[in-house]
Formats: C-alpha cells, structure tokens, sequence
C-alpha cells in the first residue's frame, strides 16, 4: 500500500494448468484480496466457489425484463384491441388474458432475453475496447491454453514485490507488472 | 482426486459380487488433443487463405440466391397472381416453405438450449454451427410469410406500429402470434449465438496479426478478458438464455401449428398438432445438422471433434423424433376414424389414397422408413449413406408439410369447390434460391466467424478439470 505507484495496475502471473490455477486461486482468496481476477480460456468449473465469488446478479434483470415484458404484452393488446380502437371480434369481450396469451408469452421472454443479454455486458462492463491488460504480450495467451492471475494495484494488500512473490510461491510461471 | 478413496469405501458388497462391466463414457475429444490444438484448429478455418472450394461453391450459392430474387422482383412487379394460389387452395407453397424452414431451424436451438439444460455435452462442438442454421433459416423462413402478405411495401401493418388507418394488429389471429412468435425467435436465437460467440471472437482478435483482422474482431469480441468475474456473469446468461430458449423453441412450432389448428379445416383442426410440428421440426433440423456438418467434418478436417460418437448421438436423435412423427402419422389416423366425423374421415382416407397419394407416400417413406435404418450401427458409421438419409429426411419432411396443407384445402367440405393446386415456375425459383440464400450466410459464417466453440469444447476436455491430475 505504501509504496502504490498510481501507474501501475497490477501485477500478473502465469499458470500452466487449470489445477494449478485452481488451487492458487484457492490460497489468493484465502488470503483476503478483493480486486483480482482469474484469466482463463473456457470458464473452469469451480472457479466462483474458489475465487469466493458472490452469486452472478444477472438473474435479476432477467426476471425484471421478463415482468417487464410481461406488462408490455398485457397492456399492448389491451390497449390496441380494446381501449385505443375497440374491435368487434365474433362478439366476443374486447380483452381477456386468454386469446393474446401468445403473444404476451413472446412478449415475456423478448424482453427477458434482453435483461440478460445487456445485463450479461452491463455487469460485465463490456464494451471496454481499452484496458491495461491488452498490452501485456502474454495476455493474448490466456485465450488460447494459458491460465492468469492479475492481482490489482488497489486492493488493499498490494505491495509490488510482496505480491509478486506471493505470486511465485503460489507456483506462478512467468511474472509481470501491469501498467497503466 | 479427493473423492476416490472415499469412493472405494463406500463401495457396495454387492459390486463385487456381481462384478459389474466398465462402461466408460466415450471419448468427446479424440486423440488427447490440447487447448492448444483447439484454438488453432479453429481460429485456423478463419485465419488461413480463402480456399478454391470455398470461393467456388460461394460463386455458386449467390447464382442460386439469384432465383428467389428473381422468383420475388416477377412477383412484386407483376402481381400475387403469379403464384400458384387460386381457389380453393389459397395457402401453397409460401406456407409449405415457410414451416419447412422454420422447422429446419429449430434443432439449433435444441441443440443450444435444451440440451445445455440437460448437461448433454457432445453439444459443444457442433453448437454454433446449428445455431448459425437456425438464424439462416429463420430468415430464409421469413421471406415466405412476408411476401404472402401480397403488398409487401405494407408488410409493416403487421407490427403493432400507428398506421395512416389508425387501426392496429388483430391478436386473436393465430396469423398475428406467428409474427411475435417467429420475430421474438429470429430475436433470441441471434443474442443467444452472438453471445455465446463473444469469447470465441476474443480468442480470434488475440491472435490477430493484420490491422483490420484485428479491428474487424476486437469490435465484435467487444473487449472480452476472460476474466473469471466475466465468466461467471456469462455463464449464468448463458444458462438464462438456455432456459428462456427452450419454452421459445417449444412455443414456435406449437404456434406455427396454430395456424393450422386452430382453423375449422378438416385434416387441420387437431390437437395433436403442436407436439406433432415440434417433434416434426426437431427431425427435419438434425438431418439438416448432419447434412451442413458432415461435409464440414471432412473439408476441415474434425474428425477428433465431431467424432463417430456426436454422430450417432445425431441419428439416434433423428430415429426417434422420426418414430415420434410416423406415431402421430397413425394417431392423425386413429382419431380421423374414432371422431366419427365424416370430413375429418374422408380428410385421411384421402391424403393416403386421393389425388395427392404420391406426396403422401413421399412423406412416409422418407420420414418413417427411411430413419429406421438408424436402428443398425453400420449405417450410422457409413457416413455417405448418413447423409443421403438425411437428405431423404429433409425431402421427406419437406413433403409433409404440402400434404398438410394442400390436400385439405384442395378437398374440403365441398366437393363443387374441390381443386388441384400446382405450384407455378416462380414458386418454385422463389424455393429453389432459399437454398442459395442460406448457403450465403452459411459460408460467409463458416468462412469469418468461429465454427466451433472453442471455450465450450475446452471445456468439457479431460484436462479442463481442475481436480484432475
């Protein structure tokens, strides 16, 4: 903390495998960072319960999409069928939640396609075209077979040669400071 | 493995008394191939030079795409005339093509949703190539109803949007649910893919050596890290969107059906209609599946990913939807004659016996024989003879839906208005050049986006498992 220079991100580190990176990520958290992250090719099962990750809120704006769009399909086919422009169909009522069922169903599962797909991106804070992290050769690897563990400058444990052993003793292959 | 030990304690007595066999799961990545392999496997479709056959068989696909354009400009130009649509039959091919490839679509979405639901995980690596079939073919589908509208320049009047005549859609149609139906469908399948896409699309970009190869993937990867906080929000969206697809898929085709059932047409009017189209739409959508992937297989060289045991998952599939469809074939039949209905009788007897008998036979000799030679391990390992099944599934499904639709309204209640309904030369070059269209879209998918899922193949790879060693 003391010697945090505002230049720098973070520092990564390398992991060969995904139980190597499994089981560092295990003593990092253990440790008590909180701004830190895992770099991986494919999602790794068990990662969240290793990391310490909360529940992913996305599930939430799923079902405030879906009630949304829920109240959008009632109130559309009440408004044009029976308020806005009342239509005489086989003399039968103007509104009843039975016939636009369908459409309020599409309705219902449009809108909560949408919270999940933008919620996915807002919490993920994505588009982000820039970040420290692009500029680190290695990086491009983490994509392909390469596992990494970023610990972040302003986590309140960071102190750049502590954590840069810390890093190595937790079986890290290639380390490198990020900067800004 | 932690668990191991623990196992074998536990082990029930009885195991070695009756000596259990070893039954082990079969290999979904054959070879011990690496992550490595994966990614340059895949990026490498999309990195390398663009190859003969592919630039010949592009050539090819727009000259075919050219006959729906010319099918539609002689149709807009000249008048809805043209096709061959007159009473009493007013629903003919546009109908019969726009179900065919609404259908086709939707084992790209069964393979996407429902069976991430059931952790099935052979799906990977054929995943995003049928969820790219069922896009395409939502929009060859698309083409059909919105040309059937007759004045297409008012195609729009069927969006509940303010028109000049201050009136707005009718929703007790069953016509009117297709169009949220099918749009919400084009609409979800398309996030669905794009999303699942994203971190294929990083991995792409990472690799990138020329600028606009880099630019090109680093706008549509969106600035993906793979970071395990980004992981873990996506792979619960990813799951979301599993769950939401799955009652969408099963509601299109239900709806889809509805413009049939819920009309008072002999041969129409049935409640096994829904389950019927989407067991219908599963089938026709696999053999499609095995026709694109098949020929993708060897061009590509995918054999240690879309191995002997994805294809014999795909024919089982097909076997059974397909009994499925032969059973509701005789259901249709049994409850025809149980009704007690004249019409609905005559309806049956006549799609089997009456003026349309040959489309009829077509349709069941393609979809109920033709799959049963699934039953037989050789065939589903003789991979031609799999994909000229397939095509006869397709054929075979395509019929299916005309008898449906023709031979009840070309004989229904009336015999003085009975017909026979042909399709005319701009029918046929508007059908013909949807499969040109699709072939577009397919290559331009193949030939620039990822095929397969990296990161979902990854990860169902032995050695993606952190407790392995």
């Amino acid at each position: 903390m003391n010697e945090r220079n505002e230049s720098i991100h973070g520092v990564a580190c390398t992991f060969r495998s995904p139980s190597d990176v499994f089981h560092a990520a295990e003593k990092v958290r253990d440790a008590g960072w909180k701004s830190w992250d895992v770099h991986t090719p494919f999602p790794i099962h068990g990662m969240d319960q290793a990391m310490g990750l909360p529940r992913s809120k996305v599930p939430r704006l799923t079902l405030l999409g879906g009630v949304t769009g829920f109240i959008t399909g009632c109130l559309l086919t009440w408004f044009m069928n029976s308020y806005d422009y009342p239509l005489v169909v086989g003399g039968k009522p103007f509104w009843s939640p039975i016939f636009p069922f369908p459409v309020m169903y599409e309705c219902t599962i449009l809108f909560a396609a949408f919270g999940t797909f933008f919620g996915q991106f807002i919490l993920n804070r994505l588009p982000r075209h820039h970040h420290p992290l692009f500029d680190l050769p290695q990086f491009a690897r983490t994509s392909d077979d390469t596992f990494m563990i970023v610990l972040e400058a302003r986590d309140k444990n960071f102190h750049l040669d502590e954590s840069r052993n810390f890093l190595l003793s937790l079986g890290g292959q290639e380390i490198t400071v990020i900067r800004e | 493995m932690a668990h191991a030990p623990e196992h074998s304690t536990n082990r029930p007595e009885i195991l070695d008394r009756v000596n259990p066999a070893e039954l082990p799961r079969s290999k979904l990545i054959l070879n011990d191939r690496g992550f490595h392999w994966i990614t340059d496997k895949v990026c490498g479709i999309v990195e390398e030079p663009t190859p003969l056959w592919w630039k010949v068989t592009f050539v090819a696909a727009l000259f075919i795409a050219s006959f729906t354009g010319a099918g539609l400009f002689y149709l807009v130009s000249t008048g809805t005339g043209t096709w061959g649509l007159r009473s009493p039959v007013g629903w003919g091919w546009a109908i019969v093509n726009f179900v065919f490839w609404v259908g086709i679509g939707h084992a790209g979405t069964l393979i996407s949703a429902i069976l991430c639901l059931l952790r099935q995980k052979w799906r990977t690596s054929i995943n995003r190539a049928a969820e790219a079939m069922t896009i395409f073919a939502v929009m060859c589908a698309g083409i059909f109803p919105l040309f059937h509208v007759g004045r297409v320049w008012f195609a729009w009047w069927l969006f509940p949007l303010p028109n000049q005549n201050g009136i707005w859609p009718q929703f007790r149609s069953p016509l009117e649910w297709d169009v949220f139906a099918v749009s919400t469908y084009f609409t979800v399948s398309t996030l669905f893919w794009y999303m699942g896409m994203v971190p294929d699309l990083g991995a792409i970009r990472d690799r990138a050596k020329t600028w606009w190869r880099k630019a090109f993937y680093s706008v549509l990867a969106l600035g993906w890290r793979g970071g395990n906080r980004q992981w873990s929000n996506f792979e619960m969206a990813y799951l979301l969107l599993a769950g939401l697809s799955t009652p969408l898929v099963l509601s299109v085709h239900t709806i889809v059906s509805f413009d049939f059932a819920v009309s008072n047409v002999p041969g129409w009017h049935t409640t096994i209609f829904p389950p019927y189209f989407v067991a219908g739409a599963i089938f026709s959508g696999f053999a499609m599946v095995l026709t694109l992937m098949l020929p993708l297989r060897a061009i590509y060289r995918l054999h240690d990913v879309i191995n002997q045991y994805h294809i014999d998952n795909m024919c089982k599939i097909i076997l059974a939807t397909g009994t499925m469809v032969g059973y509701a074939y005789a259901t249709e039949f049994f409850i025809a004659a149980y009704s007690g209905n004249a019409y609905e009788k005559f309806a049956f007897v006549n799609r089997a016996f009456g003026q349309y008998a040959w489309a009829y036979w077509i349709m069941v000799s393609c979809n109920v024989i033709t799959p049963q030679l699934f039953w037989f391990k050789k065939i589903r390992e003789n991979h031609s003879l799999v994909w000229i099944i397939c095509l006869f599934v397709n054929v075979g499904m395509w019929f299916e839906r005309f008898v449906i639709t023709v031979t009840s309204l070309a004989n229904d209640y009336l015999p003085s208005s009975w017909g026979y309904y042909s399709p005319t030369i701009v029918d046929i070059f508007t059908f013909f050049g949807t499969f040109g269209f699709f072939s577009v879209l397919f290559l331009l998918f193949v030939r620039f986006l990822p095929l397969l899922p990296m990161a979902e193949v990854k990860m169902v790879a032995p050695q993606a498992d952190p407790h392995a060693h």
